[in-house]
């Protein structure tokens, strides 16, 4: 028995001997900076970032070429707050994160990730590249946390097949005249007893709230990052909405049959004319593009204000580095390359790559690096054989010099989730004055506690 | 006297070998559960956002909790739900364990296939079952059209989102199935045969000889469905707090478990959370306290105490 036990204890012992050298030699591995001549080093651990397609993998390989003393690690999927802050508070975080820009102002606020001056000045990142939008986004009390990727944009997307056979011709779908907009909508929608089977067209709530409120003139998160949620001008866009909303079955059953659509397959709403009309993001149209062969026929039309003019927010993530990342300037460097437009070029050129074995065709890459943009569209979006695919992506590319994002707070994390909860509060029957009043009072207790004062 | 009780060489052979092989529950416990726990009730007097150290803050947090009217919501939510699902889980697992008990041959096929849900990922179960719950498309509702029932919107109507959750859960008593199954397989049959030559029917039989004969198993698990209804977490995440959801979840369908994890993990408030982990931990206690003081008189211990 004796016996037994020592070699038991011995196991355990070597066991745990081996769990010391491993983890020694790997603390050794990590961490990295800068070699002599300036140049980065070492391992990059990274979280958060995806990109497994053509344009992710470009850039990932364009960034392998220039540093090739870095080896990079990447954990690949969406952004996990939970990951990423059970990573910080043990002492082991990542030495890069990829996140959505709108999270930036809540983690800058919480120190979990850092200004970024000492990248941008070392690695002479010309911010003035960036689209002003998106530079807006990652900036909080004047310093700049996150260097910005994806600039997407929201249009209206038609199915133009059912929109004919309504007879409603295409210049009905507008949002400049909202009563004019319901009127359409109600002609556009078809229900069979207590069966939705057409939308006519979806405002997209909640998510397109702050889009719509937009377009109304309110301005939900003021310039210092302070909840504005019952702006007059939000409440009415609310109501308007939810009008709509409730003039095509209301909310329940609305959002029962949109939960059933096929968004990425061939049965997806447009195609399969579950909608006929909705303002979408330009994503979308590289979805769609697939199902031409099957019968789409896209349409678009300009979602504007009341004036006429387009109106989109602006979405998209951006690339930080947090607190105690082991080698600072390994990320600073890659969020250089993967955001630089001689790296956007090379993931155009990988795109049109795709799309050329494909026997398909481009519909545009929508980034936060201005000079990019512009070049990419001049060289290759000259060529887009759909009339109605053309329409959409230069209605895309209409909104981005105006396009806004909802600008950076301390307390971002928690209006984002007050004004989503009001906007259900009021879809699911209660006065949107009233879902708002809540939402704001809510917002406004998390960003007087953020800013320090309460 | 006192020589002989001491215990001898072999005894303290046994005992030594009994803490070494015991010794990695026991590590286990106080690394993962009597650590984390004991450091979670320092943390619910600290504000603490994971990032920069907790700074300690009192009662702070506590007194929070009273005047959050989200953690109200998410708390009268859960019993509502546990309501619904403790009773309801209960008896389609009796209900079921008590065919299996019939089935005879093919018993051990069947057993397999009522415990396989259990294995199955939380995820997959709340991703499948939002397809099948859809009030406009889902198979539930196309079922119910055939006999002449509308299905209502389960997954999207407030009033029917706990419903919905609590049906779902019911895919998970696959193991309170084998549970009451071994629990019937040990009432006597001599027990049945008398009630059967005192002429008692069918329900009788059950009221009065298979209930009392499997309430420790009933006790049981009626005790552990409590405490897996009031930690409900997987099932209303994947289901209405999931990426693609979160932006329509209705309050209705907020239970204490996903607020705490928004309030963590999301708002970066990991004291407030700990406190409400705190005060869900004393309420389990105490209404488990509750039912074991009222589950005494009821529950016939085979070899137990005859007071």
């Amino acid at each position: 028995m004796r016996s037994k036990f020592v070699v038991m204890a011995a196991a355990v012992g070597l066991l745990a001997g081996c769990a010391g050298v491993g983890g020694g030699s790997g603390d050794a591995g990590a961490g990295g900076g800068t070699a002599g001549g300036g140049t980065p080093q070492g391992s990059l651990k990274i979280m958060g970032f995806g990109g497994e397609d053509e344009v992710g993998q470009s850039r990932v390989n364009a960034f392998k070429q220039a540093y090739g003393g870095v080896k990079v690690s990447n954990a690949k999927g969406d952004f996990d707050a939970q990951q990423f802050l059970t990573a910080l508070a043990s002492g082991n975080p990542p030495d890069l994160v990829y996140m959505d820009r709108n999270l930036i102002g809540t983690y800058a606020k919480k120190g979990a990730i850092v200004p970024l001056e000492d990248c941008i000045s070392k690695q002479q990142i010309d911010t003035s590249q960036y689209r002003e939008a998106a530079m807006r986004s990652v900036t909080l009390a004047d310093k700049v946390y996150g260097i910005p990727e994806f600039y997407i944009v929201t249009t209206n997307l038609v199915d133009a097949k059912s929109l004919k056979a309504a007879g409603v011709p295409t210049s009905e779908i507008q949002t400049k005249d909202w009563a004019a907009l319901k009127a359409t909508t109600a002609k556009l929608f078809k229900k069979n007893g207590n069966k939705l089977e057409r939308i006519g067209f979806d405002p997209k709530l909640p998510e397109f709230f702050p889009l719509w409120a937009t377009a109304n003139g309110a301005t939900i998160v003021k310039e210092d990052g302070a909840p504005n949620l019952n702006d007059p001008k939000a409440v009415e866009a609310l109501e308007y909405t939810i009008g709509l909303v409730n003039g095509q079955g209301g909310w329940t059953t609305f959002k029962s049959f949109r939960d059933a659509f096929d968004i990425f397959g061939e049965k997806n709403p447009l195609s399969a004319g579950s909608v006929v009309a909705f303002p979408m993001e330009n994503w979308y149209v590289n979805v769609l593009r697939d199902f031409i062969g099957s019968g789409l026929q896209l349409d678009s039309t300009p979602f504007t204000d009341h004036d006429g003019k387009p109106v989109s927010m602006v979405g998209g993530s951006a690339w930080a580095i947090p607190k105690g990342s082991k080698n600072p300037d390994a990320a600073c460097a890659w969020a250089k390359t993967m955001t630089d437009k001689a790296t956007w070029m090379k993931a155009a050129d990988a795109r049109i790559a795709k799309v050329k074995q494909d026997k398909s065709f481009f519909t545009g890459l929508f980034t936060a690096n201005k000079p990019a943009d512009e070049e990419i569209r001049a060289k290759y979006l000259t060529d887009v054989p759909d009339a109605g695919f053309k329409r959409a992506i230069d209605n895309f590319y209409s909104t981005l010099d105006d396009a806004v994002a909802l600008n950076p707070s301390p307390a971002g994390a928690e209006i984002d989730a007050a004004w989503r909860s009001g906007v259900t509060r009021a879809l699911g029957g209660q006065p949107a004055q009233q879902a708002l009043d809540q939402a704001q009072k809510e917002a406004q207790a998390a960003f007087t506690k953020a800013s320090g004062n309460g | 006297m006192a020589e002989r009780s001491r215990p001898g060489l072999l005894e303290r052979r046994e005992a030594r070998a009994a803490y070494v092989f015991i010794a990695p529950w026991i590590i286990g416990f106080i690394v993962f559960t009597a650590g984390p726990m004991i450091a979670s009730l320092w943390l619910s007097f600290t504000d603490y956002s994971l990032v920069e150290p907790g700074q300690v803050v009192g009662t702070a947090n506590y007194q929070q909790l009273v005047d959050d009217p989200r953690v109200a919501k998410s708390l009268a939510n859960t019993f509502v739900y546990a309501a619904m699902f403790v009773p309801l889980g209960t008896a389609v697992a009796l209900a079921l364990a008590m065919l299996l008990h019939r089935v005879g041959r093919a018993a051990g096929f069947f057993r397999t296939v009522f415990y396989l849900p259990v294995m199955t990922p939380a995820v997959a179960a709340g991703a499948m079952f939002l397809l099948l719950l859809n009030g406009q498309r889902g198979l539930v509702n196309q079922v119910l059209g055939w006999f002449g029932v509308t299905g209502p919107n389960w997954t999207t109507d407030p009033a029917w989102l706990k419903p919905s959750l609590a049906v779902v859960s019911l895919w998970t008593v696959g193991g309170s199935i084998i549970i009451y199954l071994a629990a019937l397989n040990n009432v006597p049959r001599q027990l049945h045969e008398a009630a059967l030559l005192d002429g008692a029917g069918p329900v009788r039989r059950f009221v009065s000889v298979t209930l009392p004969m499997i309430s420790g198993a009933l006790f049981f698990t009626v005790i552990t469905h409590t405490i897996a209804a009031m930690q409900m977490f997987d099932q209303a995440y994947t289901m209405f707090y999931g990426p693609q959801q979160k932006s329509t979840a209705s309050d209705e369908s907020l239970v204490y478990m996903v607020y705490l994890f928004q309030n963590a993990f999301e708002f970066f408030k990991m004291g407030f959370a700990s406190a409400m982990a705190w005060v869900l931990f004393l309420i389990i206690l105490v209404i488990t306290v509750i039912q074991v003081r009222v589950g005494n008189r009821f529950v016939y211990y085979e070899g137990g105490s005859t007071r």
